[in-house]
């Protein structure tokens, strides 16, 4: 990057200034002592991901080959969504410039770094062979995989997102807007080829169809917004400081934006139900494991009420000032949204592929329970997210920036 | 899972079986997908009707297709007694782990039927024509071979992403530790055909002549004979998948 040449100079201050920030933060007990709790999770999370690598993860994982994609690949999906919705909610102020939002902007291309860092540490352990991935999608590359696609995109979009948090940093704002608008594409790519992997599997009936790649773009806004609102009410308490009025605005517009796309989510979640009823058999099967079946409290109690009918009632009883109802909601959503992934991803794969065969192998829905070590996994993710978090408002101190 | 009716005969002469050009052949070709549209309600799909789905251009088409040899295999379901021995060659000809299988026999169970109650399904890849596992793989691991139609793995290339074994519609994938890649029948290539056998472990271990192996190519073959035999019952696995499956379902 040629930017890092000329602020060679400015190197040493920020060393400087990054240092002090850690170090005041480490004089706080509580805030060393999550710290610390983060980074052994992340450690834990580490030993856990070799540890099944070493026995082979047909023993550590409780994937099979009836169902071959479990809470790794939905933690993944989580994370890289959570990613993808704090770029796209920041980029209204930092790209296309509505200045409510640019106070959020520093903290948000962070943080959108910090998970898409999170999500491919969850799949590193999910992926078998992660050499011959390194190698073989660059000299191997399938131009129809969405696979391939969304691997690829999603590099570029982390590079993106790297640089232009590095460039607000430094107040180059012009090229950080460009940079940032490179995020928005390269992740909106990205994320709607994620959503195609699930929805191009036409022996998944379940996932099948166009739904997937728009439910997964809106979803992301989602999830973004509830993200955006979460960390910053964390950050304002990790660094005992008060918000001023521009963040608060910041925040109450968030906080719609929050409100229009849990409305579009449970709209889009409507209509997938009474669509999906219209359909085959092992469709209504894997929608009624939903409604009735063994994902019924999944589906009910934290998808629909703890992921988005009771946030909805606390950001609109909030009024988008009442910051502790806003991110109590917020964080019920990201709570609930982490067990939206998990259904979206199991659900389409319990119906057996020949159930309709009606075979004595396969009479009922398949079971998949996560294992010690896929839950260590994912624990890992969310210790790396929230240590990034952590030791992010210290060293940036606090992300503060001006508007640009 | 539902059999097509009985299969009219067909209005229009058939083409003689007698070796053809490749124009001849690929007009044929485009009759063949004629009739099963017409009479099968797509529910007999033969092996040779998806020109526009299986290639990314027509121009690649005219290079690669048909494949010769096009290898396919017929299954004479209720000949099936069960007795596993094509499981067991397979495993023997392919090392396959205990833990996996390249191919199984199914049961279905039917308790009003008439006679006999349960039916013995053998299923394999299906090296279909449109393979929804070779689109879907990142690194192209697995592939159709553009020679004879089978689809292939390139153990060194898989990542382990498993992908395919999610976008197979008949579970015919497993992921194999020893190998650390997805398994999958490529009806004994490596271990047999390329050394010049002409049978598969498991059509060969069949003490019930179940499982037929051939070149769907060739006129003279059974299994050319057998599919395009419209008289006779013909079915694949999970057709409205659309992925265009080799391995047919038949009777007597």
């Amino acid at each position: 990057m040629a930017d890092n040449v000329s602020t060679e100079t400015a190197k040493a201050p920020f060393l400087l200034t990054a240092w002090e920030g850690v170090y005041d933060g480490i004089r706080n007990r509580a805030y060393l002592f999550t710290l610390i709790a983060m980074a052994l999770l992340v450690v834990a999370g580490v030993a856990a991901g070799m540890h099944a690598r070493s026995v082979g993860t047909m023993h550590a994982y409780g994937v099979t080959r009836e169902v071959p994609w479990g809470i790794l690949i939905s933690t993944y999906v989580f994370f890289v969504v959570t990613s993808t919705g704090l770029c796209l909610v920041s980029s209204i102020g930092h790209v296309f410039g509505v200045k409510d939002y640019a106070p959020i902007a520093k903290r948000s291309v962070f943080l959108a770094v910090a998970t898409i860092i999170s999500g491919f540490f969850v799949i590193f352990f999910e992926i078998e062979n992660p050499l011959r991935m390194a190698i073989y999608n660059v000299i191997s590359p399938n131009l129809t995989s969405n696979i391939w696609w969304m691997g690829t995109l999603y590099g570029a979009y982390m590079m993106f997102m790297a640089i232009e948090f590095t460039l607000l940093v430094q107040r180059r704002y012009r090229l950080a807007t460009l940079l940032g608008f490179l995020g928005v594409v390269s992740g909106v790519a990205a994320h709607s080829n994620l959503g195609a992997v699930f929805g191009m599997l036409d022996g998944r009936e379940f996932w099948y169809g166009p739904f997937m790649p728009i439910y997964f773009i809106t979803s992301a806004m989602m999830s973004g917004a509830a993200a955006i609102i979460l960390f910053t009410w964390l950050a304002y308490k990790v660094n005992g400081e008060q918000m001023d009025s521009g963040m608060k605005r910041a925040l109450e517009v968030t906080t719609k934006v929050g409100i229009l796309l849990i409305a579009v989510i449970l709209f889009f979640t409507t209509w997938k139900f009474i669509i999906g009823f219209a359909g085959g058999e092992a469709k209504v099967m894997a929608l009624r494991s939903l409604l009735t079946g063994p994902y019924a409290f999944n589906f009910w109690v934290l998808e629909i009420l703890v992921g988005m009918v009771i946030p909805l009632v606390l950001f609109l009883k909030s009024r988008g000032t009442n910051l502790g109802m806003m991110a109590l909601a917020s964080g019920l959503m990201v709570f609930g949204i982490f067990f939206m992934r998990y259904d979206l991803v199991v659900v389409g794969q319990i119906v057996p592929v020949y159930y309709e065969l009606e075979v004595k192998e396969y009479t009922g829905l398949l079971s998949y329970t996560p294992s010690f070590h896929e839950i260590m996994v994912v624990l890992g993710g969310i210790g790396l997210t929230g240590f990034l978090f952590l030791l992010g408002e210290k060293v940036f101190g606090g992300h503060k920036s001006e508007a640009h | 899972m539902k059999r097509s009716p009985r299969i009219p005969r067909e209005p229009e002469p058939a083409k003689s079986d007698k070796a053809v050009s490749d124009i001849e052949r690929r007009d044929f070709l485009k009759i063949g997908l004629a009739i099963t549209g017409v009479f099968a309600g797509g529910t007999l799909l033969s092996a040779v009707s998806v020109v526009d789905e299986v290639f990314a251009s027509r121009e690649e088409l005219a290079e690669s297709y048909p494949y010769k040899p096009h290898y396919s295999m017929v299954i004479r379901q209720d000949n099936c007694i069960d007795c596993e021995r094509c499981v067991e060659a397979c495993a023997r000809t392919n090392d396959v782990p205990e833990y996996g299988y390249r191919t199984r026999i199914l049961q279905h169970v039917s308790e009003e039927s008439e006679g006999r109650t349960v039916e013995f399904i053998p299923v394999l890849c299906n090296q279909c024509n449109n393979p929804a596992c070779v689109r879907a793989c990142p690194t192209k691991a697995t592939y159709k071979d553009k020679t004879n139609g089978i689809v292939m793995m390139d153990q060194s290339k898989c990542i382990g992403c498993k992908t395919c074994m999610s976008a197979c519609p008949c579970n015919d994938r497993y992921f194999n530790e020893e190998t650390m890649a997805v398994d999958k029948c490529n009806f004994c290539y490596d271990t047999r055909l390329s050394k010049g056998e002409t049978l598969t472990a498991c059509a060969e271990a069949c003490p019930a002549g179940v499982r037929i192996f051939g070149d769907l190519s060739d006129p003279q073959s059974e299994v050319y004979k057998r599919v395009h035999d419209l008289e006779a019952a013909v079915w694949v696995q999970r057709p409205e998948t659309g992925t265009k499956p080799n391995i047919f379902y038949t009777t007597g």
